[in-house]
């Protein structure tokens, strides 16, 4: 038994219980692989796992206290740093939230753009993914070509909001700003060269690949059952075999209107879910070809009209005096949504991200509740790890695609 | 006299409320008749207090007892094979209970139900862990935020929360800022409490300038060496804010109408 | 095998560059600076564009360590929460001397946006800093400023690490 005292600090990374021969490793919550800030106490019979504990938090910073502390219009930014990677995803999933609890819906041309972003953010965080897992695995190229494509797809967001990560690109009741001259041409050649890396650079490099193949098949096995016991949504629910989409099944945006396949694969492992990630990209290529016409045919209001709630635009504001109080009234003390509560899941890139949103009619909101996808995707892990081997650990982390953003909150 | 805050209730208010404001509600329909919805409602039967659909999912109220009997029933009855989400909403100052919430999901039919029921401060609720696996996380994490206590949980600890923690942070109770707990806890922790002294309090002020520190903070228009002393024997003055910030709207003036004669 | 050899006594002279200890020593310091992959929060995610290709921090003698003991600099990349420092702490307390600290982003500096209960309100109340990186994330041009800054302040030093004066209490 260890004493630890200040200068000897209890070291969990190694705990040998001579009684029933299993060793007690820690992993993290700073590992290389554990993307983020994952601890893993795991019980180890020789390589073998059988016991796995994921111990969160280490990134708890209190996001949905800071919800009820801050306007509705505040606390749009602090969404950005839940699922860091695909920031527009966030602020969309809160700002639908509020426009159902308030009864608005964004002008067409706000929904193009939306859906825009979010399909690029979509591709932004598969690209992520494919990066992260296949470092983790051993494939190092993948991950510097994979960020290559991942740097112009930032350009064109940085191009429409002036941010990399954190975009705050949508707005409660549309978005701020309308697409930038030459974007969407720029934006067509990004979906080109998406599809042309994908086919020639990622699948050459993986999917054939031996070493990928016997890494990732059969390592990570979730039933159709168990993955919708756990909570699993996303690509980790498709990857078991359950056909569900939000986007489809309970179309938000311009979703209804759009022509896009729901990649389904009934392998159950590792492997058939980084096959989704990859066909999800080409779907989302797809869907941004797509809205350009869609773009070019809609009428350039960009939020909608709800002068109880949203700022009137700024032409409005500096001329007419009637839109400057309103504006005024709303900066200063926030928008005041009626009484109720309300729930709205979202298909981001890693899942079913979904605000609870109760209300009680101040400017602030009484409980805000954010379903994050990775929560319950790492709850799993205590279930799927047991009886790997400990290298198939790192294999398992990665394809869950967990991000401690929105793990910990 | 130092002004009275209301230590029930430490959510930030808006610092204006119109009198006569009255906040409007989100439409509740009525379950049709037919609908999906309505066979969920009679296959609860008399479990079912209030029913009623708002923005397109069903909301049920029950009793706080039959929580695992009422979400046992949508799962093998139902069709409802997925719990998305649940937690709790503080209404201790109000009504010295807390509102649970389970948000189920059903794939096939592509509906969401919310079932709700209200407990009081200190009472436990049953754990819908043998049924979804997914509450496993999101019930410990309840456990964390709110201290509510449930029944049966196979591991029942802090989540988010390092295990040491002192108050369940969501509570309206708990400031933002955190307790003199929270405020030492890394210091404490680490260096020990006798080094509270030497490291100093957080600065919770985001827009706090020093204006002699002459480490953190660089001068316009001149440059002094680091780490000097410029401060020639003057002592920082705090930051006075304005005063017309902190008037209080919402106290009731003099002069109202109820009370005229 | 053929010998090369060189007649430095006909040839140019002797191959002598003549330097300080001081300055040779910081060169090789600042040259080399492999700092702990210590991602935290989002910060960590511009880390890695800064690693990856279009930005490329290996030419600038930048390697990512994934252990502390094989670290010189430790690079605070995001939100760091009241459980997660006792950690931090002890990696810092793990890494060799002579080490260096940048702080990256505003969380890791005063706490940042996160002004609540479970946020340390900058990373300089446990570890002392060197190199403060503002920015909410900062691009990782700017990391790679704040690196070269740090060599620039490597390059100021004295090789003698004692004989520096710490602009940070040493705590513990």
């Amino acid at each position: 038994m260890q004493q630890p005292n200040k200068l000897t600090p209890f070291f969990e990374n190694l705990n040998f219980e001579r009684d029933d021969n299993t060793m007690v490793i820690n992993f993290g919550p700073q590992h290389p692989s554990a993307h983020g800030q994952l601890r893993l106490v795991l019980e180890l019979e020789g390589e073998q796992v059988v016991k796995a504990y994921p111990d969160i938090g280490y990134l708890h910073r209190g996001i949905e206290k800071m919800a009820e502390n801050m306007t509705y219009n505040e606390f749009l930014p602090t969404t950005d740093r839940l699922d860091y990677i695909a920031s527009t995803s966030n602020n969309y999933a809160y700002a639908l939230a509020v426009e159902k609890l308030l009864g608005i819906e964004a002008p067409r041309r706000a929904q193009v753009i939306r859906t825009m972003l979010l399909e690029l953010n979509r591709i932004i965080s598969h690209l992520f993914f494919i990066a992260t897992h296949a470092l983790d695995v051993g494939a190092m190229s993948v991950f510097l070509y994979a960020f290559r494509e991942r740097e112009f797809a930032m350009d064109l967001m940085e191009d429409y909001c002036g941010a990399r990560l954190t975009h705050s690109a949508v707005r409660i009741g549309g978005v701020p700003l309308d697409l930038p001259n030459g974007w969407i041409e720029n934006m067509l050649s990004f979906c080109d060269k998406v599809e042309h890396e994908l086919e020639h650079t990622y699948e050459a490099l993986l999917t054939e690949n031996r070493i990928w193949k016997m890494r990732l098949e059969d390592v990570g096995v979730i039933s159709a059952e168990d993955a919708l016991n756990w909570g699993c949504t996303g690509p980790m629910l498709r990857g078991s075999g359950v056909n569900w989409d939000i986007r489809k099944e309970e179309p938000y945006e311009l979703y209804s209107e759009l022509d896009f396949d729901i990649p389904v694969s009934d392998r159950c492992d590792s492997y058939g879910r980084y096959r989704l990630y990859m066909e999800e990209m080409r779907q989302s290529a797809r869907i941004l070809r797509q809205l350009v016409p869609m773009y070019k045919k809609s009428e350039p209001q960009l939020m909608a009209h709800a002068p109880k709630y949203i700022s009137a635009p700024k032409e409005e504001i500096m001329t007419q005096n009637y839109a400057l109080m309103q504006h005024f009234v709303l900066v200063t003390q926030g928008m005041r949504p009626p009484k109720g509560e309300v729930y709205v899941p979202t298909e981001s890139p890693k899942g079913e991200l979904g605000f609870y949103i109760k209300s009680e009619g101040e400017p602030y909101a009484y409980r805000l509740k954010c379903r994050a996808p990775s929560f319950f995707h790492t709850g799993l892990l205590q279930e799927i790890l047991v009886g790997t081997y400990i290298a198939d650990v790192v294999t398992i982390i990665g394809s869950t695609n967990i991000v401690f953003g929105e793990v910990d909150r | 006299m130092r002004k009275y805050t209301p230590k029930e209730n430490v959510q930030k208010k808006s610092y204006y409320t119109d009198r006569y404001w009255v906040a409007p509600r989100v439409p509740r329909e009525e379950v049709e008749a037919g609908s999906h919805f309505a066979d969920v409602v009679k296959a609860l039967g008399r479990k079912a207090k209030e029913s009623y659909v708002e923005v397109g999912q069903l909301v049920v109220h029950i009793k706080a007892t039959e929580n695992f009997e009422v979400i046992k029933t949508l799962k093998e009855e139902c069709g409802y094979t997925q719990c998305s989400e649940q937690s709790a909403v503080d209404y201790l100052a109000q009504d010295g209970e807390f509102e649970l919430f389970w948000q189920l999901l059903n794939v096939n039919e592509a509906k969401r139900v919310r079932v709700v029921t209200r407990i009081k401060e200190n009472e436990a609720i049953e754990s819908i862990e043998p049924l979804f696996k997914s509450a496993n996380f999101a019930e410990r994490e309840m456990f964390d935020m709110f201290g509510i206590k449930v029944n049966n949980h196979p591991f029942l600890k802090r989540i988010l929360m390092p295990d040491d923690w002192e108050g369940h942070p969501l509570l309206k109770t708990y400031p933002l800022h955190g307790d003199e707990f929270a405020a030492w806890y890394e210091v404490d922790k680490i260096f020990g409490k006798e080094y509270r002294d030497v490291i100093g309090p957080e600065n919770r002020d985001p827009a706090r300038i020093d204006r002699y520190d002459t480490k953190r903070f660089s001068r316009v228009g001149y440059e002094v060496p680091f780490g000097e002393d410029i401060s020639g024997g003057e002592t920082e003055n705090p930051i006075e804010y304005s005063e017309t910030v902190l008037v209080d709207y919402n106290k009731e003036s003099g002069k109202q109408l109820g009370h005229r004669r | 095998m053929a010998q090369h050899q060189v007649n430095y006594a006909s040839a140019a002279g002797l191959p002598i560059a003549l330097t300080s200890v001081d300055k040779l020593v910081n060169w090789g310091r600042s040259n080399s600076l492999w700092p702990l992959t210590y991602g935290l929060a989002c910060c960590a995610i511009e880390m890695m564009a800064s690693g990856a290709s279009r930005y490329d921090f290996d030419r600038m003698g930048t390697i990512f360590r994934a252990s502390p003991r094989q670290a010189d600099v430790m690079i605070l990349a995001g939100t760091l929460s009241k459980k997660h420092s006792e950690f931090a702490r002890r990696l810092y307390d793990q890494m060799t001397e002579p080490k260096w600290v940048i702080s990256m982003g505003s969380c890791a500096n005063t706490g940042g946006m996160f002004n609540t209960y479970a946020t340390v309100q900058g990373v300089d109340r446990i570890i002392p800093v060197d190199i403060y990186l503002p920015g909410c994330a900062p691009r990782p041009e700017t990391l790679q400023y704040a690196l070269m800054m740090l060599q620039k302040k490597i390059r100021r030093e004295s090789a003698n690490m004692n004989n520096n004066t710490k602009q940070n209490l040493r705590l513990v």
